[in-house]
């Protein structure tokens, strides 16, 4: 850069380099005008929805707010109290535990299917659509009741096992269980992440496996050294958007356990614990304090993702 | 590789496909069987099929929050629709731009909107619900639609970025030669050929928004703004075993409209979901 602000003077005249600024500036002033006036929804949705509200929900952390009279200041309170809140912690431990169990499960079901799948096979599309079907209805309220109605004590998983004389548990009322059905219904709308999949799978060049079968690989070797690693793009893209979503979960939560997070708080989600704080008690000021600290989780978790990347991640292609 | 070993494989295949296929989808099954039995057949058996054939569930569950669930039905459809047509029309904007304009900060501004789609949308819904509170807003539909016109969901954003980069950009130099302005290329060279990505978007955000229920039951107070989610959730407030039926009914009536949008729709959206995983 010194080097040349040094160098031109002396062999260049002056005039040309400003004209040519003044004509790329003239320039990107037109596309200047067209580009902000097709952006101007989107920036004004994304300060007055987004960013302004961020800020606003950092000052509301720090204070006393029940929504009907004037915040109170009241410093970093809400988050001391975070610490001291058993019913927080076990909100925190409760989610992890769903986060770290919902994720690899749904991740390894939408990969063996769509591995299954990528063989044309006839009918493909009718699987695809079907085995899809699930992760688009799976967030209504209507799907969490009939969840409850397969896993409670007279619910249809237990019928059946009682074929087998198996005396089921009550796997909604048993706080050893409840969280579980609620893996168990994440896992079960594994469709998108293997619709991804699948259209990664479709772009893996047949050479390798080609060479992999003279080779005489088996099966299984060729999908852990040739599949996975090709494939490790798109297992990345959904382990960031599906974490993210996973510690969002809320509809199942509230809806299997009637709006409180039991039996004794074992499926209080941390979305179900903010809302039962903010809406339930009118406690905003610490449930602002509640989401940034989501926030914050869900920044780690995607920042360490990124930065694992390097390691597992093939970009190779 | 012989023709009969390689026939064999797919057997299994489809065999195993097939099994997981029933597992997952005999709950839904079962759920609409369940809905035509009579109140004291459902916890019985396991058949999807009713022994008897009744639609009482569906007279008895249809009236029973106290508010006809035709009122629910027709406030979901109001809202849906209102998001949809905002989606399709901010997201296509923005996209536009960050697709082909050449402006200032438009990196940034890219950066930022795909740092939004990590954003958990509980870290703004308290500071929303006091912004919109102020604005006495609350139980109406508009904290639930007006966001959506100012390019709320950027994953869409996303979507059409991406499918925008995929069309040939000799098609808008040619127009742009012909002398037309940024806003005839993109009304008559851009939105014609991103119609699969408005497809997708449109029933995306039709069945996403059909099913949302935490911005719904916080924004929406009254029974006669009720949406479907929330008629049905009132449902399990109140059933304490009586109305089993009728919440079993209800909920297969909201699963229609959803189940239909998606078989109307399904080539098109499994094809466009597929592709937002690809760079």
């Amino acid at each position: 850069m010194s080097e040349k602000t040094v160098a031109a003077p002396a062999v260049v005249p002056v005039p040309p380099p400003r004209r040519s600024v003044r004509v790329n500036k003239r320039k990107r002033h037109k596309h200047n005008l067209a580009g902000y006036g097709f952006l101007a929804p989107w920036l004004i949705g994304v300060f007055g929805f987004t960013l302004i509200p961020m800020v606003y929900s950092l000052y509301l952390s720090l204070t006393k707010f029940n929504l009907l009279t004037a915040p109170q200041w009241t410093g970093l309170d809400n988050y001391l109290n975070l610490l001291s809140d058993p019913r927080y912690l076990q909100a925190v431990k409760v989610t992890l535990i769903y986060v770290v169990t919902s994720v690899p499960l749904k991740l390894a079901l939408a990969l063996l299917v769509a591995v299954a799948l990528n063989r044309g096979l006839a009918a493909l599309g009718f699987y695809r659509s079907v085995f899809y079907l699930p992760s688009l209805l799976g967030a209504s309220v209507a799907v969490s009741v009939m969840w409850r109605q397969i896993f409670s004590q007279q619910g249809l998983l237990n019928e059946f096992l009682s074929w087998f004389g198996i005396h089921g548990a009550d796997w909604i009322g048993d706080p050893r269980y409840a969280m579980w059905t609620l893996v168990l219904l994440s896992g079960w709308q594994f469709g998108t992440p293997m619709l991804i999949f699948l259209a990664g799978l479709k772009q893996l060049p047949q050479d390798l496996y080609e060479a992999a079968a003279l080779d005489g690989a088996g099966r299984v070797r060729v999908f852990f050294t040739i599949t996975l690693p090709l494939l490790s793009p798109m297992v990345f893209f959904n382990l960031v958007l599906e974490t993210i979503n996973a510690f969002q979960t809320f509809t199942p939560a509230f809806v299997v356990s009637a709006g409180t997070g039991g039996p004794i708080d074992s499926t209080l989600l941390y979305t179900l614990y903010l809302y039962l704080k903010g809406f339930g008690s009118l406690q905003m000021g610490y449930a602002s304090a509640m989401a940034w600290v989501l926030f914050l989780v869900i920044g780690a978790f995607t920042a360490v993702y990124f930065w694992s990347a390097r390691r597992w991640v093939n970009y190779a292609e | 590789m012989t023709a009969p070993a390689r026939r064999r494989i797919h057997w299994r295949a489809h065999t195993v496909l097939l099994l997981t296929l029933v597992v997952m989808i005999y709950p839904l099954v079962w759920l609409v069987g369940a809905s035509f039995k009579p109140e004291n057949q459902i916890f019985t058996t396991v058949s999807p099929l009713p022994l008897t054939f009744t639609l009482a569930n569906y007279f008895s569950g249809w009236t029973a929050t106290g508010t006809s669930f035709s009122v629910y039905l027709a406030n979901s459809v109001t809202v849906s629709v209102c998001v949809v047509i905002g989606n399709l029309i901010s997201c296509a904007l923005a996209a536009y731009a960050f697709a082909r304009l050449d402006f200032a900060l438009r990196k940034m501004w890219f950066g930022l909107m795909l740092g939004t789609l990590m954003l958990p949308f509980q870290a703004t819904l308290i500071p929303q619900y006091t912004i919109f509170y102020q604005l006495n807003w609350i139980n109406t539909f508009l904290p639930l639609v007006v966001p959506y016109f100012l390019a709320y969901d950027a994953f869409f954003i996303f979507l059409m970025v991406q499918f925008i980069r995929g069309i040939p950009r000799e098609l808008d130099e040619a127009a742009a030669l012909d002398g037309a302005g940024h806003v005839r290329v993109f009304l008559t060279i851009i939105v014609p050929l991103l119609r699969p990505a408005l497809i997708t978007t449109g029933v995306l955000t039709f069945i996403w928004t059909f099913n949302d229920f935490l911005r719904q039951l916080v924004y929406l107070s009254d029974n006669s703004r009720y949406t479907v989610p929330l008629g049905l959730n009132s449902f399990i407030d109140k059933a304490s075993g009586s109305s089993y039926g009728g919440m079993l009914a209800m909920s297969v009536v909201t699963l229609v409209p959803t189940v239909a949008v998606f078989l109307i729709s399904q080539r098109r959206l499994v094809d466009g979901v597929a592709n937002t995983g690809i760079k």
